[in-house]
């Protein structure tokens, strides 16, 4: 290695903390491009699809161009009759209370798991991080039951209260923040008389700001896709969310495959926005979110 | 740190004093912040054994209790005690009948089958795997449109899934996108891609291989960037190769990654649901074990013997998180 290697080396890592890939990159781009078409080629047709006519879709190849960029009748189509404006205002709904209840539970959970040392703390724990092993898959042949039981089959209490539930992933979240809290600032305000319920409303809540940001992202994207939960408990049309009103379009759609895409890109185009805006603490979010 | 600092003023609208001292512990706070067991002992002994001060937790505790105990406690209790009885979900009366739920899982060749289906969602997790390493490994260096790239691999993964159900399913329609661009490429085939149980299964696993990889390869690469700048340096000049630094530097630091992805990987190929049920509904051979239990309990009613089988996955479950556990003490798991 010869001297002014060196140099530019350190410098550049002065710079920036990442190298350079060397020489050969070429087969590296090459393999981004490809992945890149095998992500994008598919989300693209539906798309092209979604703006052809019906005669264009029977006829022409999967990868023609629609005829009229601005053919836009499928979306009027999939919104009006897909009843997708019922199926966003009922997804809204649910959103709001799940993120509102998961963001309250549990930043109160890691609150009194972190700042109290009480008999049974331990048991405490053990069960939220086993609920976290049970998957909520297999057990909804017997929560249906208590569900059934409390009569909110059919509500849309019952998503709500079961993506509210244990949430053991915005607990871990908040837990982590809140270890960064001082405590001497608790004692400062306990001081004060202020009581733990002002301390933790005051204080420790305004304080989590950045943590909730990520519970309502992530919690906020994991609810919106959700497909399971509104497909077992929510019946009737009325109450479709996106997912379960998307999941419907294969029936009276059936091969009209112009419809079903406009469908589809209703349903993308938000979570694109969402995830152009918020790109870093989606990235961050999640990671934090499955490494848990 | 800065909102501590920010907020502190909130702090003191309570009373000048503590406000002071908030702030004055704010700034200097991240200090404080590591370990706080100690010096506060003897200040605040009598508010410790307070009576007050020992429900106080509970009461913060009792609402997430409380939906604990009525959603995961309560119903994973009655299953096991259902998986024992040939109830129907509906009827008052069910009858006690033993084993004979688990007996008929593991005989019956048509309700055993379903695990090899997971077969195939577990080579793809492999695959998975394989597939968002190597994009990890190359968008950790210093590359033209790296965040672009990035964005476009892991946005799959934010998809909604019935839409991508979809998407796929035009995918591999009768003359969809994928036959269009194998013609594009010289290769005409009619071949019905969902048609035969075989294909059927490789095209969904395909499918989940395209929506979950975006995941993986956020976790390597975090994983990796946490690496110091440094390290590679020290060992460029030492004269050591891309493999060597992969091998020695890259590979060591990722390994909980990687054996976290494992485990999400296997449990996560025993519980697909959503790919198989939106685009076959279980037709073809591609019946998952998910799938098949949710039809025994609310299709055929058979609730007993829909809870068996869930009591199975979770033991399998459960059994695999345990091995894992064992092998690869995981100190990322410190909620206590």
């Amino acid at each position: 290695m010869t001297s002014p290697d060196l140099t530019t080396a350190t410098v550049k890592a002065s710079r920036t903390p990442r190298r350079r890939l060397p020489v050969g990159s070429a087969l590296t781009y090459l393999s981004l491009l490809v992945a890149s078409a095998a992500v994008l080629i598919p989300l693209a047709v539906v798309f092209l699809t979604s703006l052809k006519t019906s005669e264009e879709v029977g006829d022409g190849s999967a990868l023609s161009l629609p005829g009229n960029w601005l053919h836009f009748d499928n979306y009027v189509t999939a919104f009006n009759d897909g009843k997708m404006l019922m199926a966003f205002g009922n997804t809204a709904f649910i959103l709001v209370f799940s993120i509102g209840g998961t963001v309250i539970i549990g930043s109160m959970t890691a609150y009194a798991v972190d700042r109290f040392d009480f008999r049974g703390k331990k048991l405490v724990m053990a069960g939220f991080l086993i609920a976290t092993l049970v998957p909520g898959v297999t057990t909804q042949v017997a929560t249906f039951q208590v569900i059934n039981g409390f009569g909110l089959v059919d509500t849309r209490w019952a998503p709500i209260l079961l993506y509210m539930g244990t949430d053991i992933v915005s607990v871990s979240i908040f837990l982590q923040f809140i270890r960064g809290i001082p405590v001497s600032l608790d004692e400062a305000a306990r001081l004060d008389g202020a009581n733990a319920f002002t301390i933790y409303r005051k204080i420790i809540f305004p304080l989590l700001k950045p943590a909730i940001a990520t519970v309502v992202i992530i919690k906020g994207i994991t609810t919106y896709n959700d497909f399971y939960l509104p497909f077992l408990y929510l019946h009737s049309e009325d109450l479709g969310t996106i997912s379960t009103a998307l999941f419907r379009f294969k029936g009276p759609f059936g091969a009209h495959w112009e419809a079903i895409s406009a469908g589809a890109i209703l349903v993308i185009v938000p979570t694109l926005v969402v995830f152009l805006l918020l790109q870093r603490w989606i990235y961050n979010g999640f990671a934090r979110g499955a490494t848990k | 740190m800065t909102q501590t600092t920010d907020t502190a003023p909130e702090g003191a609208t309570m009373t000048g004093r503590s406000g002071t001292d908030a702030t004055d512990e704010g700034s200097g706070g991240r200090r404080a912040a590591g370990r706080r067991h100690g010096p506060a002992a003897g200040r605040t002994r009598s508010w410790r054994d307070s009576p007050l001060r020992r429900i106080t937790p509970w009461l913060f505790l009792a609402a997430p209790l409380a939906l604990l105990i009525t959603f995961t406690c309560v119903p994973v209790a009655s299953m096991i005690s259902y998986s024992f009885t040939d109830w129907d979900g509906v009827s008052p009366d069910r009858e006690n009948v033993g084993f004979d739920n688990y007996v008929r899982i593991f005989t019956r060749p048509e309700l055993f089958r379903v695990f090899f289906v997971s077969g195939y969602y577990l080579a793809a997790s492999v695959v998975q795997i394989v597939v968002a390493l190597y994009f990890a490994v190359i968008l950790s260096f210093n590359l033209r449109f790296r965040n672009f790239f990035k964005g476009i691999l892991f946005f799959p993964y934010l998809i909604n899934g019935v839409a991508i159900g979809f998407v796929f399913l035009y995918f591999f329609q009768d003359g969809g996108t994928l036959d269009s661009v194998l013609s594009l490429l010289g290769v005409s085939t009619d071949h019905a891609w969902l048609g035969d149980p075989t294909s059927a299964n490789v095209s969904l696993a395909g499918v989940s291989v395209w929506r979950f990889t975006g995941l993986n390869f956020v976790l390597f690469l975090g994983a990796i960037q946490s690496v110091p700048g440094e390290l590679y340096e020290a060992a460029e000049l030492d004269g050591a190769g891309k493999w060597k630094q992969f091998r020695h530097i890259i590979a060591p630091s990722i390994k909980p990654v990687i054996s976290l992805s494992a485990i999400l990987a296997i449990s996560g190929s025993l519980s697909v649901f959503e790919i198989p049920y939106i685009m076959t509904g279980g037709a073809t051979g591609t019946q998952t074990f998910v799938i098949q239990t949710i039809k025994l309990a609310f299709q055929f009613n058979k609730t007993g013997l829909a809870s068996a089988a869930a009591v199975v996955l979770l033991l399998i479950i459960l059994l695999i998180t345990w091995i894992q556990r064992r092998l690869v003490p995981d100190d990322k798991v410190d909620l206590v």
